[in-house]
């Protein structure tokens, strides 16, 4: 019996032994030195085990009595976060290593962190899901402090892991309500008992402090407030990690949770998302018009699609679920180009990431400003592109689950967040020339860069059909709401 | 065959129209021409070889397909089909051989050329329509193709304001012609025409709703038809457009604004005839309405003195002939007289973009005069046009059951023979309206003759002197319209009107069991048979008189009679009538939305919420993001007891 449960979860002891395996191979060869190595080996390992989760079969198992589920929702959730994590960790090697911070702790926290994602999505219980999202937790933590002696990096790392804390506290707080009220923190437990007594106001105290715990995580609204300063704060490779795998990692597992175990209390929980969805999107698009650094533009612009992200899940439907996951497997595709070319931002060696610093980069280099240029448009939501299609799904799926006015509200606010991205688009194209970008195109990012862009400028093409992506999605849908 | 002809001009279109620049001007041309040519050789095999006793669809490709909505690409061949395809292509083909000449000095040839074919290819899916949805594609095709043609030259203010003009007074048309083919469909649930033409006698029996009121079916869909084809054929109410559209280049008002174009809502009315049949009213309300044109168009043409004018008027008037007689249910006579007016029409058309190019764009009669010795082939030419509109001919003179005499004397004596035949109660009006109006024909056509080819030399003696022939590609086109002009009414009038006219016709066109108007025509008395004949003598006594004999006498009775001479002048004041019943209103309730409306409260409201309110919650967010940890704890704190507070409050 024990075997089986193993089996079932052989890619994340898989993981966990190759994250300590490198720990080890660090600490006592070098260190340092074989940075390099272990983010390569790392980073293989991390697609590999994507690409097996892509491609694996997707038939329902729970182990450890029921407390660790795989399904086609844990697998597609997964892939996502395997494969953005691991060309993220290619993509950050070149970066790192020029600045001195590629540490061989990088890679392994990394390593660690995701390993905290695949625990958080397989959840089915709230011990894992508490063990997946601490895993996930504390490794960011350090690693947002990585540039050990850089004052915004440490002050990022603070800053997070206190109000991280908090979130924690929240979060445990309402699993121990929640416990309390059910008596069991097994999700098909609590599913029963929700059918069989319905949601008194303590249980729904419970999921209220759950839900802000796993708000934070997403970095939705009002739980937001440490994204701006911790992505400026940290060092961009790791801003880019920050934008991608762990946001799939909490809106997975928040969709899970809701689903899983409080299924049948949708019309309850599905006010705290429409708030938590409605000031998310307003907030990320009106706040993010003031900046002018280019990564907290990014953190705004990761807490709006948080809030459309949300708009599916608000939804409580199949169809809801699916939205949910295409907008952040589109998501993520964008902000790996994105990220990609942020990092490649810099001046006399040193990065620089305010928006005037892309005045005139279609004149001298028109190809990443094309690319750029369609990613702007389709984290916008302009049609063709998929960011558009991502944006339309939940918002169809928010009015067939009778949330029009939730979809209006988003429209509107994706018409005011329009105006930042293009704003880019503007500078980049119209605005004079100022002080050139001097920074080298290296081949990984270049490559990362234009193929995100072509992915989401023809993935709308009939004959590509987004790549399958909605049809997965469907697939992994039902396989939550089985 | 037919989908040739049907889909060659387009192919040549496109062609011409986005790779002018590849295949270069030349290629433009010839490729546009030639390819018309072949249609219109084509089409003329179908007008010998048809089929007169079996109509036959000839399905080119499904089109709409939804419920019990079920609408194809088709050629419809009957007789009525293959008199408009020799009558389209052929002016098409003649008109894109003369434009070779007549627009060799314009930069945008291929342009020019292109919009020809695409025109020509629109009304071919027209005429061809064996469903009401194509018919309408096609009715659309050709009104846009004219919107481009009219503002061809682009540069002219006069031209745009023509253009936009033509295609609005067209909406107009258009919006009765959908609501006909929406009531045909609400009614019959389909849009062939022959499940139509099977539903007629149905629909003149039943009555729908319609405007809160309870109405007939046949009158009321027969009658929004005809808005349509009032608005295409310029008819009074809704011809304003057709003078101000000869802003457009000559041979564009040849081939859309004499020959085709604007008799699409004649075809329409016999093609619509078994709907038309049953609906007498209608019938009587396309009588008034053509006669009265004829004679009102007629007027205006008096006293214009634009060379291009005076041609537009008098199609206008030619056009209310053939509504006419079409109310009266003689369609064939309406049909005949579209065949025959397309070739001296256009003759005088081209005739008179002859002159205008010998004379340098001047249009004006009055700088004319004497032109006779300068540019004798386009006045023989022009001529045989006139001798043709005014209706020359030898009267009570029948060689093998034919009459003698030019295309129009022949066309033009059957359809006053047979309103006077006619016992509608419309048909004693139409019968004097028009012989007035023959009258009146007579007179403005040899006005124009005399003003511009006898006399002295008048206006800019240079351009005079200058003046000379045109070249032989638009010479030739003149020759061939000319043959036509002068034979085309003997040659098809057994066919067309004449003894073999119900075979020739067979099926395309119905007329009821009591309607023996154009059998009764022929034996009218010879007084009547005369009188056309008469009037057109004495049109052209009054024209000769005033212009060769004594040419100060126009200016005095001009003089004399000044409010009669203005009204004229002014065309019955419609376009100042209109500008202040519809255009100023129109205008002011758009410039009060523009302004008021979407100025100052909508924009007003957007960019006070995007300049107002959104840059100070900007500032706010900016001022909370403080960057003090106890801060963001607050907020997160904030949240959470909102959302505890709901629930306690609403209790879940």
């Amino acid at each position: 019996m024990i075997s089986a449960d193993l089996a079932l979860a052989l890619p994340e002891i898989l993981l966990a032994a190759a994250s300590m395996a490198l720990l080890m191979f660090g600490a006592y060869g070098g260190e340092d030195a074989r940075a390099g190595q272990i983010t390569t080996i790392m980073a293989a390992l991390l697609v590999a085990l994507g690409l097996n989760a892509a491609l694996g079969v997707a038939d329902a198992r729970s182990a450890f009595g029921g407390a660790f589920v795989v399904d086609g929702f844990s697998r597609f959730a997964k892939a996502l976060i395997l494969l953005s994590a691991g060309i993220m960790l290619i993509l950050s090697r070149d970066y790192m290593q020029r600045r001195g911070l590629l540490r061989f702790e990088y890679p392994v926290l990394i390593g660690l962190a995701t390993l905290g994602m695949l625990v958080m999505v397989s959840a089915g219980d709230l011990m894992t899901l508490y063990m997946g999202l601490e895993l996930q937790s504390l490794a960011l933590y350090v690693v947002a402090a990585l540039r050990r002696d850089g004052a915004r990096s440490t002050e990022a790392g603070l800053k997070y892991f206190v109000l991280g804390a908090l979130s924690s506290g929240l979060l445990l707080y309402g699993c121990s309500l929640i416990y309390g009220y059910t008596g069991s923190t097994n999700f098909a437990a609590i599913a029963q008992v929700v059918t069989a007594e319905g949601v008194g106001l303590g249980l729904l105290f419970g999921l209220v402090f759950l839900c802000a715990g796993l708000a934070f995580k997403v970095s939705a609204a009002p739980f937001h407030m440490w994204t701006p300063d911790v992505y400026e704060g940290a060092p961009t490779p790791v801003t880019a990690f920050f934008a991608t795998a762990p946001k799939v990692a909490a809106g997975v597992l928040f969709a899970r949770v809701l689903y899983d175990a409080f299924g049948d209390a949708a019309d309850q929980w599905r006010q705290i998302i429409v708030f938590v969805a409605l000031m998310s999107m307003f907030w990320g698009s009106v706040a993010a018009i003031g900046q002018s650094n280019l990564k907290r533009l990014m953190a705004y612009s990761s807490i709006g699609h948080m809030g459309f992200a949300l708009v599916g899940l608000a939804a409580g439907t199949e169809a809801g679920a699916s939205a949910l996951l295409v907008y952040l497997a589109i998501y993520v595709v964008m902000n790996v180009g994105v990220f990609a070319f942020l990092m490649t931002m810099e001046r006399d060696g040193r990065p620089v990431l305010q928006i005037e610093d892309l005045a005139g980069l279609a004149s001298r280099a028109p190809g990443q400003a094309l690319a750029l240029g369609a990613l702007m448009f389709s984290l916008a939501g302009i049609p063709p592109l998929g960011g558009f299609f991502a944006k339309y799904f939940v918002f169809v799926a928010a009015v067939e689950a009778g949330l029009a006015p939730l979809a209006v509200a988003g429209a509107i606010a994706s018409v005011i967040g329009a105006f930042y991205y293009l704003r880019i688009v503007k500078i980049m194209y119209v605005d004079a020339e100022g002080e050139p970008l001097d920074g080298a195109m290296p081949l990984m990012n270049g490559a990362a860069l234009a193929v995100s862009a072509v992915l989401i400028s023809v993935g709308w093409l009939p004959f590509l059909d987004g790549f399958g992506l909605t049809l997965a999605g469907d697939a992994a849908a039902q396989a939550l709401l089985r | 065959m037919y989908s040739f002809i049907l889909l060659a001009p387009l192919v040549a279109a496109v062609i011409a129209g986005f790779g002018g620049r590849a295949i270069g001007e030349r290629g433009a041309m010839l490729l546009t021409t030639g390819t018309v040519a072949v249609a219109c050789l084509l089409s003329w095999i179908a007008f010998f070889t048809f089929d007169h006793e079996a109509v036959r669809s000839i399905v080119i490709a499904r089109w709409i397909e939804s419920g019990s909505l079920s609408v194809e690409w088709g050629v419809r061949v009957d007789a009525l089909t293959v008199v408009m395809l020799c009558v389209v292509t052929s002016v098409s083909a003649l008109v894109h051989a003369y434009s070779m000449g007549y627009m060799a000095d314009d930069p945008a040839k291929p342009r020019f050329f292109a919009y020809l074919s695409f025109f020509t290819f629109a009304m071919l899916a027209l005429v061809t329509a064996d469903n009401l949805v194509q018919m309408f594609f096609g009715w659309e095709g050709v009104g846009v193709a004219s919107y481009l043609l009219i503002g061809f030259w682009r540069h002219k203010e006069s031209a745009n304001r023509a253009a936009m003009k033509a295609f609005i007074v067209n909406r107009v048309g258009d919006f009765g012609y959908l609501l006909g083919i929406f009531g045909l469909f609400y009614m019959v649930d389909s849009m062939q025409f022959d499940d139509v033409f099977a539903a007629a006698p149905m629909l003149a029996d039943s009555t729908f709703r319609f405007l809160g009121m309870e109405v007939n079916a046949a009158e009321t869909l027969a009658l929004l038809l005809f808005i349509g084809a009032m608005g295409k054929s310029a008819q009074l109410f809704l011809h304003t457009w057709l003078p101000d559209a000869m802003e457009g280049p000559t041979p564009v008002s040849a081939l859309i604004h004499a020959a085709t174009m604007v008799t699409a809502g004649v075809f329409l009315v016999c093609r619509m005839s078994p709907l038309f049949e049953v609906a007498p009213t209608a019938q009587w309300v396309v009588t008034v309405i053509g006669a009265s044109t004829a004679l009102f168009a007629a007027t205006i043409g008096l006293v214009q003195t634009d060379i291009k004018r005076v041609i537009a008027y008098s199609t206008c008037s030619q056009l209310g002939y053939m509504f006419a007689i079409a109310g009266l249910g003689v369609y064939q006579a309406a049909m005949f007289h579209l065949f025959t007016h397309a070739f001296f029409k256009a003759l005088l058309f081209l005739g008179a973009g002859s002159v205008i190019h010998a004379m340098h764009h001047e249009q004006d009669m009055r700088h004319y005069g004497g032109l006779k010795d300068k540019i004798p082939l386009t006045f023989w030419m022009m001529m045989i046009g006139t001798l043709a509109i005014t209706g020359v001919g030898l009267p009570l003179v029948y060689v093998l059951d034919t009459p003698i005499g030019f295309a129009g004397f022949i066309s033009k004596d059957v359809i006053i023979e047979s309103a006077y035949a006619a016992q509608a109660p419309a048909a004693n009006y139409a019968y004097l309206l028009l012989l007035a109006a023959a009258a009146m024909t007579s007179f403005y056509s040899w006005r124009l003759m005399f003003m511009t080819f006898y006399g002295k030399p008048r206006g800019d003696m240079h351009a005079h002197e200058q003046a000379h022939e045109s070249p032989s590609v638009m010479t030739v086109p003149l020759i061939v319209l000319a043959v036509g002009a002068g034979l085309a009414g003997m040659e098809f009038y057994g066919d067309f009107v004449g003894h073999h006219e119900a075979a020739f016709w067979g099926a395309s066109i119905f007329t009821a069991e009591s309607n023996t108007v154009l059998h009764d025509s022929h034996d009218v008395s010879k007084l009547v048979k005369l009188s056309p004949f008469l009037a057109m003598l004495g049109g052209f006594a009054l024209a000769w008189w005033m212009y060769i004999r004594s040419p100060e006498l126009p200016g005095q009775l001009a003089e004399r009679h000044q409010g009669l001479y203005q009204f004229l002048l002014n065309k019955w004041w419609f376009d100042e009538l209109y500008a202040f019943i519809f255009i100023r209103p129109a205008m002011w309730v758009g410039r009060f939305l523009w302004k008021k409306g979407d100025g100052a409260t909508i924009d007003g409201a957007i960019n006070g919420l995007a300049m107002g309110a959104v840059p100070w919650v900007t500032r706010l967010a900016g001022r909370a993001q403080s960057g003090f940890l106890y801060h963001y704890a607050f907020a997160m704190l904030l949240g959470i007891s909102a959302l505890v507070t709901w629930y306690a409050v609403t209790g879940g």
